[in-house]
């Protein structure tokens, strides 16, 4: 017997709706046999993975500031990748984002106007575009790999920062803890609801995806980002300009990471430290092809493994295990999206070594 | 079917029933076919009928769901090209398997056992070449030979082989006529040696010249088997495609007007190690005018619609003129916004995106020249969708673009229904030049006359057009005028009556307007066809 694909006549409508859903059970089967191996109970250990942190009202604030970074990172990336440039960095993008969206709060402590905060934010979407329109210089210039490069610049991102917040940011007063002093009131962003913690970050992430989604939907640019996403040569034939949508799709979403990095260091840590995300920028990939790289899908997608983050702590706590289990689980997810994907433009035949013998008579 | 034993003995390959299916559909059904040792069997069938299905099942590329081969009477499977070529059939593809950047033994030496040495390679391979009239330098490198030579080279590996059977597809779809014969005197010399051809082309002329027997595949069944001498191409024809094809009809007599599209010494350097430089060209294209470009593939014809589309601008703005105004450093977009329209060569990924909608592929070719009608919303640009859909609706009717559904993904029709759509798509737009690459290049028969109707109505509305094709019966039908494209220069225009297929022939082989030629006397090109 050997397994066989065969490629559909059609794309399947059926399959581009079920195929996140069946990977999402596959993730969970394989979470269960993962800790049930761990010797746990699989059933009460998914349970305070993925369904207690949805029980209560401080638990769903956690995730929506999850949430927040992932979206906004994701839908940028979504346009990347629909134009076929394949941003890896959001991640430095994040970082930098943060670092320039700080300059204000940590060198004029003292400057507490209304303004700030909006300067912040906007400074925070040119760092992380700025950052991100390295490898789209690279890439138009020199036909340099922007997966290699981007790539790469989030560890040099990552060390800036390292070495800003242990020398000249780091505060004279904080006990020599590698960190700046705490923003002023005005340099922060604000909660949404007296509720709880999660702040604006959330609504930014909602506006620019559906925002997003409306370009991608209805606008002549969405068009041509999918054009010179399919086919560059069909691309310049319609007058596009793939070398222009390089610097588009790369400083959208360099932006958009930046965004999230300022909504972050200001809306829920409060001050810049060594370590601001928990790799949020590489998750955001998984939570693009998750949301098949559609703003709105992306909306539920990041939700889900706002979750996985917060499953993570939870299952820390309660049944005492690594917390790295969350990766396991964002792995896990991937590798099920990826592979379910196959069951759109695929068929799976079985063929028995019988009916084979047959056919060839 | 049932056949005799002594049918089945004396063929060399015999084939029962065979049958491919890809999903639902079957690119090839109940297929029987005989090949007797010493005879060039033609297989005929339009772009799409199952030929190359069908050889690529006797090559061992693809493995049959049904039926059976039978090779000197025993019946196998056959697995792999490796074991095609272990029982003596060799193949020569339409496409050219052969890597640029390597000498032409050193390609040869690829399909060969790895122990053989590069010398005694090169050697065997001169002297094989030298015999069969192939001529062939072993150490070339195949970058800078010509198609035909290239071909060459894919005939001499079958050869090293020794094959009881060498199947070629399509083999003159890429040559110049007389390269062509060159070609059929190699065939005739392997027949004499007892060695079976198997012959698949759409050409009719050649088939009743150099074939002692003939199948005829339609929508992948045999619709006839025959001795293609006994038959006239009306025929074998109807055999093909089933019915009638609507004659072109032409009008003699269109008035000429003002010059449209001005090309003065247009010199263009190479963009890639592989690509050709177009050499000082001019052209004047006229209102009412066809004019028509030969020329063997990969003579400069994709460079030079580049350049005349403006997808790949050139440096000095004046060298090409539309309609009076300077276009050389003017992107696509401006050139169609001054009422030029393109249709490049290839249809997936050029000329539409086949994983878009065919309202989305109008969109490709016309968001700006229709700026007003399709899109809204100032700056943001929306995409009026329902105007696209009645404008996508009104070209399928026009052209008669037969599709499944009210939208579906362009890469789902038939490259005859694409061709069509992709061609009325800037009918549509009545432009004042039209500049079409291989028009009917892999189209069938119907929606070539179609498409060809179209040009010449085209211009005799009043539009310039220039026709950049390989097929000569092509040229022959539509043209005003014909220049021949060689190594990227381009001839002076001539009259069509005045031009023989022959001296076409010749200038496509890079002999450019050599005086010591005497032009055959002007003769239509029905009496050079009819043999």
């Amino acid at each position: 017997m050997r397994i066989e694909l065969q490629k559909r006549a059609r794309v399947s409508t059926l399959f581009s709706v079920l195929s996140p859903l069946l990977a999402l059970v596959l993730t969970l089967i394989g979470g269960a046999i993962l800790f049930w191996a761990l010797g746990k109970n699989p059933g009460s250990a998914l349970y305070s993975f993925f369904i207690e942190p949805l029980l209560e009202v401080w638990s769903l604030h956690e995730l929506a500031v999850k949430a927040a970074p992932l979206i906004l990172i994701a839908v940028g990336l979504s346009i990347c990748y629909r134009s076929n440039n394949w941003n890896i960095g959001a991640e430095g993008q994040f970082t930098i984002g943060a670092i320039t969206g700080s300059i204000l709060p940590v060198l004029y402590p003292e400057w507490h106007s209304p303004m700030i905060l909006p300067l912040m934010l906007l400074m925070g979407i040119a760092g992380g575009a700025l950052y991100a329109g390295i490898p789209a210089l690279l890439k138009t210039r020199f036909n340099t790999n922007e997966i290699l490069t981007s790539l790469m610049l989030v560890y040099i991102a990552q060390l800036f920062l390292d070495w800003l917040v242990r020398g000249p940011w780091r505060d004279p007063q904080g006990y020599n803890f590698p960190q700046t002093k705490s923003f002023q009131i005005e340099a922060v962003l604000p909660e949404m609801l007296a509720s709880g913690r999660a702040h604006w970050g959330f609504a930014f992430a909602i506006i620019a995806a559906v925002a997003l989604w409306f370009m991608m939907r209805f606008m002549l640019k969405g068009f041509e980002v999918q054009v010179l996403g399919q086919s560059e040569r069909a691309g310049r034939f319609a007058g596009f300009s793939a070398r222009r949508m390089v610097w588009f799709s790369m400083l959208v979403s360099g932006g958009l990471a930046g965004l999230a990095g300022i909504s972050e260091v200001s809306g829920s840590i409060g001050h810049v430290q060594p370590s601001i995300s928990p790799g949020y920028g590489f998750t955001a990939i998984i939570v693009a092809f998750l949301g098949r790289l559609n703003p709105l899908g992306i909306i539920a997608s990041g939700l889900v493994l706002a979750l996985t983050y917060l499953g993570g702590e939870a299952a820390q706590l309660s049944i005492g295990i690594s917390d790295k289990v969350s990766r396991v689980f964002q792995g896990l997810l991937l590798f099920f999206v990826l592979s379910c994907d196959t069951l759109i433009h695929y068929r799976i035949r079985l063929i028995f070594a019988g009916s084979q013998a047959e056919a060839k008579g | 079917m049932t056949f005799s034993e002594s049918e089945q003995a004396a063929s060399l390959l015999s084939v029962r029933g065979l049958t491919k299916l890809f999903g639902d559909f079957a690119a090839c059904s109940g297929i029987d076919l005989d090949i007797a040792p010493g005879e060039i069997h033609a297989l005929l069938g339009e772009n799409g009928a199952g030929k190359s299905t069908l050889v690529k099942m006797l090559f061992g590329v693809l493995q049959p769901s049904g039926g059976q081969i039978v090779w000197q009477g025993n019946p196998l499977t056959i697995g792999s090209p490796g074991e095609a070529r272990q029982l003596g059939i060799g193949m020569v593809f339409q496409h050219f398997s052969l890597f640029e950047a390597l000498t032409v033994a050193e390609n040869i030496a690829l399909s060969l056992d790895p122990k053989t040495p590069l010398a005694k390679i090169a050697e065997e391979a001169a002297s094989l070449s030298k015999a069969y009239g192939l001529p062939l330098d072993p150490y070339a490198h195949v970058a800078d030979l010509s198609v035909g030579e290239r071909q060459r080279i894919e005939i001499v590996r079958a050869l090293l082989q020794n094959p009881k059977l060498i199947i070629l597809d399509e083999p003159t779809s890429v040559l110049t006529p007389q390269e062509a014969d060159r070609l059929f005197e190699t065939l005739f010399k392997l027949k004499s040696e007892g060695r079976s051809v198997l012959y698949i082309s759409h050409r009719l002329e050649e088939v009743r010249r150099i074939c002692d027997r003939a199948t005829v595949l339609r929508h992948g069944k045999v619709t006839g088997a025959c001795d293609p001498r006994q038959e006239t191409p009306a025929s074998l024809a109807r055999m093909m495609v089933g019915t009638e094809v609507a004659a072109v009809h032409r009008d003699e007599t269109v008035a000429l007007g003002d010059v449209q599209l001005d090309v003065t010494d247009l010199t263009v350097k190479a963009r890639s190690p592989f690509a050709v430089s177009l050499k000082n060209i001019s052209m004047r294209v006229r209102a009412g005018e066809i004019l028509a470009i030969a020329g063997i593939a990969g003579n400069g014809q994709s460079e030079l619609f580049d350049a005349l589309s403006g997808e790949y601008p050139v440096a000095d703005d004046d060298r090409i003129k539309v309609r009076g105004k300077s276009v050389g450093r003017t992107g696509i977009n401006g050139r169609r916004l001054l009422g030029a329209s393109f249709v490049p060569e290839e249809r997936h990924g050029h000329a539409a995106v086949p994983g878009m909608s065919l309202t989305d592929n109008l969109l490709l070719a016309r968001s700006q020249p229709d700026r007003k009608a399709f899109l809204s919303g100032g700056l943001a640009s929306i995409v009026r969708s329902g105007a696209i859909r009645l404008a996508t609706k009104r070209i399928c009717q026009q052209m008669d673009v037969r599709k499944s559904g009210e939208n579906p993904l362009a890469g789902s029709l038939s490259g005859g229904n694409l061709q069509k759509f992709v061609v009325g798509r800037e009918l549509d737009r009545q432009p004042s030049i039209m500049i079409v690459n291989q028009p009917t290049w892999g189209v069938d028969a119907g929606a070539a006359s179609r498409i060809r109707q179209a040009l010449i109505d085209l211009a005799k509305s009043g539009s310039a057009v220039v026709v950049i094709s390989q097929d000569l019966d092509e040229i022959f039908e539509v043209a005003t005028n014909i220049a021949v494209i060689s190594e990227g220069k381009l001839s002076e225009p001539h009259p069509v009556g005045s031009l023989s297929l022959e001296r076409i022939g010749l200038m496509m082989g890079g002999i450019h307007e050599s005086h010591s030629i005497p032009d055959a006397m002007p003769s239509s090109p029905e009496a050079t066809h009819a043999h």
